[in-house]
């Protein structure tokens, strides 16, 4: 691989031979951190990685970037999440140039959604590294002890086999999955799309409380309450329901694919050699998982070191780092991976089905697609956990529209 | 002193301004301009990011914040809740240890370092510790409850357990504090009064309640104030424990919490000052009413 000079953009009033990069805890990180060594050698740089966890590295950009620091170089951010709120900050430099320049990076690769979800104003702010889309997970041994020959197809079929699944073994739930108000909105979502819906119309208005959203609501919700675990908390975020699941406590669990190696890892696992993966189930509108840029790399506009922070960017971000990650379970977003049998000979065979399903079908947003987004994922997250409690989930959703509209226009203006 | 330059002449005049200048620049540098920026920002729009364009709205945000039912004033509640019952606990508590521990007896030492070490632990280790002991489906505190033939409990899951076992914990870890500080107060006090009071054939409450706990009244103020400040302040237990926003329906939210999310979830900085600044003035204020009790109560 041939790393180019970069003519023209990019501020190097600082430039210096050392790129700090901060990074979260992720499959992907672990597994870049082991490839550096190559990368320092190549390009004679020497990167310092700072990793954090999802909260404290939000926190930490929030303390930061407000502060105009420029000891960040590098920063691995969720397109959906910050994007819109760091672009129109000014947090985030202009790569456009820098993207489009290098025929080896070929900018043209990575997919439409992922790219458009980091591209503000037409600018390409952000580069993403990983997607995500959502599958379901299940128990083949509870499948098979109930008779049943196959994963549930449709959301009508998830639920009569989790009932069943759950009377034949006392103490292990039907149904698990994230129960926490802004947690759960995200999983939620395949849910909602499934049913018809989405969180905002055609016109830009909440739609939260239409009749396909309030059905949903209910379903997700009422499998939660009738088919969860006991004593089910409303807190739960992935690694609380994926606890469940591994413990062998759960039959079937909606979730990223980005975490599988959790499921059929047997030091994380009990239930490691039975875990099945299954394309998401269709509900009346079909099945409509979400498929996401879960995360993107992006330079910190007050960066005095942006040369090369993009070749950092160039080189982990670019093709041959792409496959290495894509063989080890944590999907891109570029095509030509994609297309290659090699990037998915690792998975397990259902699991590159199901993605394979997902990517057809996918939505691509997970969230509300604003820019006070944790604001907006309470707001349409209090019907799931309502309804989880066995509260009135379409009252609940009328109030939860009327804040979301509120919201929305506040934002508009 | 004819000879003296100038300078020092000016120096000697005002030797107490110029030995006080650095500490005096150093609350200016890390108090006050903290508080008078927070006090700014309180009265503007910022949001999004500090370095936007904010603009001057006076006393709009305190109006919002003191006319919202539906997160400050829980938030105050809960936050007050919080910090007296922990309080009242913790004191009674401590007070009843430190009388036991107060006479020597055999093996003393262990006991009293058992007893510190969740003082030693850092409290977000605390919270996660317990939020796995209480979790609903696997925790331990289940469990247990399940060999004594209780059934399941909610604990930190509950919408109305969730405080109370934070409060719980609260008093867990911050108990052993106020024993240490009581002990101490204890162990300093002169056997005489005691003596005198048995010779009158005071029983044991009665030399409590007349002879031990007047002589002891002032350590007890220093514990209540430094547990008290401690506690109305708490973040980290109720963070580790339920995360952000303190729960999916705000159960273990306080000022605190309320005044994290405004910041770094919604990124409001003008509100979030403003709860702040409410919190700081409330504070102020109790502590006004308890020193004024106090002085009244020394008046007398």
């Amino acid at each position: 691989m041939t790393l180019s000079a970069c003519g023209g953009g990019g501020d190097d009033s600082g430039a210096s031979d050392t790129v700090r990069v901060t990074l979260v805890n992720h499959v992907w990180t672990e597994n870049i951190r082991k490839a550096l060594p190559e990368f320092e050698q190549q390009s004679g740089l020497k990167v310092e990685v700072t990793q954090l966890g999802e909260d404290q590295l939000s926190d930490q950009y929030n303390v930061k970037l407000n502060a105009g620091s420029d000891d960040i170089d590098v920063m691995m951010y969720r397109p959906l999440q910050e994007g819109r709120l760091f672009a129109k900050n000014g947090y985030l430099a202009d790569l456009t140039d820098k993207a489009k320049e290098n025929a080896d990076f070929d900018f043209a690769d990575f997919q439409d959604a992922p790219v458009s979800a980091t591209t503000y104003e037409d600018k390409v702010v952000g580069i993403p590294i990983i997607t995500e889309q959502q599958v379901l997970y299940y128990r083949k041994d509870l499948l098979e002890k109930s008779g049943f020959s196959a994963p549930p197809q449709t959301l009508d079929e998830l639920k009569a086999q989790a009932i069943k699944i759950q009377a034949d073994n006392p103490g292990v739930a039907g149904f698990v999955a994230r129960t926490g108000k802004a947690a759960a909105v995200t999983q939620f979502s395949s849910f909602l799309y499934s049913f018809g819906g989405d969180f905002v119309d055609e016109s830009g208005n909440s739609a939260v409380n239409s009749e396909a959203a309030k059905q949903a609501y209910a379903f997700y919700g009422g499998l939660l309450r009738e088919q969860g675990p006991a004593n089910i908390s409303t807190d739960m975020s992935w690694s609380e329901a994926m606890a469940i699941f591994t413990q062998g406590q759960a039959a079937f669990y909606p979730e990223a694919n980005s975490l599988y190696a959790n499921a059929t890892d047997p030091s994380k696992s009990r239930v490691a050699e039975n875990v099945g993966f299954a394309p998401f189930p269709a509900g009346p509108a079909g099945s409509k998982p979400y498929n996401i840029p879960s995360w993107g790399l992006a330079i910190n506009e007050a960066s005095g070191n942006q040369t090369n922070a993009w070749k950092f960017i160039e080189w982990a971000a670019g093709k041959e780092q792409s496959l290495e990650q894509q063989k080890t379970g944590t999907p891109g977003a570029r095509t030509s991976v994609f297309e290659n049998p090699e990037a998915t000979s690792t998975y397990p065979e259902d699991m590159a089905q199901a993605i394979t399903v997902s990517l057809a079908n996918g939505v691509g947003h997970d969230r509300p697609v604003v820019e006070r987004v944790a604001q907006a994922r309470e707001i349409v997250g209090q019907p799931i956990v309502d309804a989880i409690t066995g509260r009135d989930a379409a009252a609940s959703a009328d109030t939860a529209h009327e804040a979301f509209q509120k919201f929305l226009d506040d934002e508009a203006r | 002193m004819p000879d003296t330059p100038g300078w020092a002449r000016w120096a000697n005049d005002h030797r107490k301004w110029l030995f006080a200048a650095p500490a005096m620049a150093f609350v200016a540098a890390l108090i006050i301009f903290p508080l008078a920026w927070t006090m700014y920002l309180s009265l503007t729009d910022s949001s999004g990011s500090v370095r936007a364009e904010s603009e001057f709205i006076g006393f709009r945000n305190y109006i919002d914040v003191l006319t919202d039912t539906d997160r400050f004033w829980p938030a105050v509640a809960r936050t007050g809740a919080f910090t007296g019952v922990a309080l009242l606990v913790e004191v009674v508590l401590g007070m009843a240890i430190a009388l036991l521990l107060w006479r020597p007896f055999r093996g003393e030492k262990w006991v009293r370092v058992a007893i510190l070490l969740p003082l030693v632990a850092t409290p977000v280790a605390v919270g996660m510790m317990w939020r796995l002991i209480f979790d609903p489906n696997i925790g331990l505190a289940n469990q247990a409850l399940g060999w004594i033939g209780i059934g399941p409990q909610p604990w930190l899951a509950g919408q109305h357990t969730a405080l109370p076992t934070t409060i719980f914990i609260d008093i867990w870890q911050w108990t052993p504090m106020v024993v240490l500080i009581l002990l101490a107060g204890l162990t300093s006090l002169s056997d005489e009064p005691q003596e005198a009071a048995m010779i009158d054939g005071a029983s044991a409450w009665q030399r409590f309640r007349h002879v031990t706990l007047p002589l002891l009244m002032p350590t007890v103020i220093v514990a209540v104030l430094l547990r008290g400040i401690d506690a109305l302040k708490t973040f980290d237990i109720l963070y580790a424990t339920k995360g952000r926003g303190g729960g999916s329906f705000n159960e273990v939210e306080t000022l605190n919490v309320y005044a994290y999310g405004l910041s770094f979830d919604y990124n409001e900085y003008g509100l979030s000052s403003t709860v702040l600044i409410l919190f700081f003035l409330l504070i102020i204020a109790l502590m006004w009413v308890l020193t004024a009790r106090k002085k009244k109560e020394a008046g007398r």
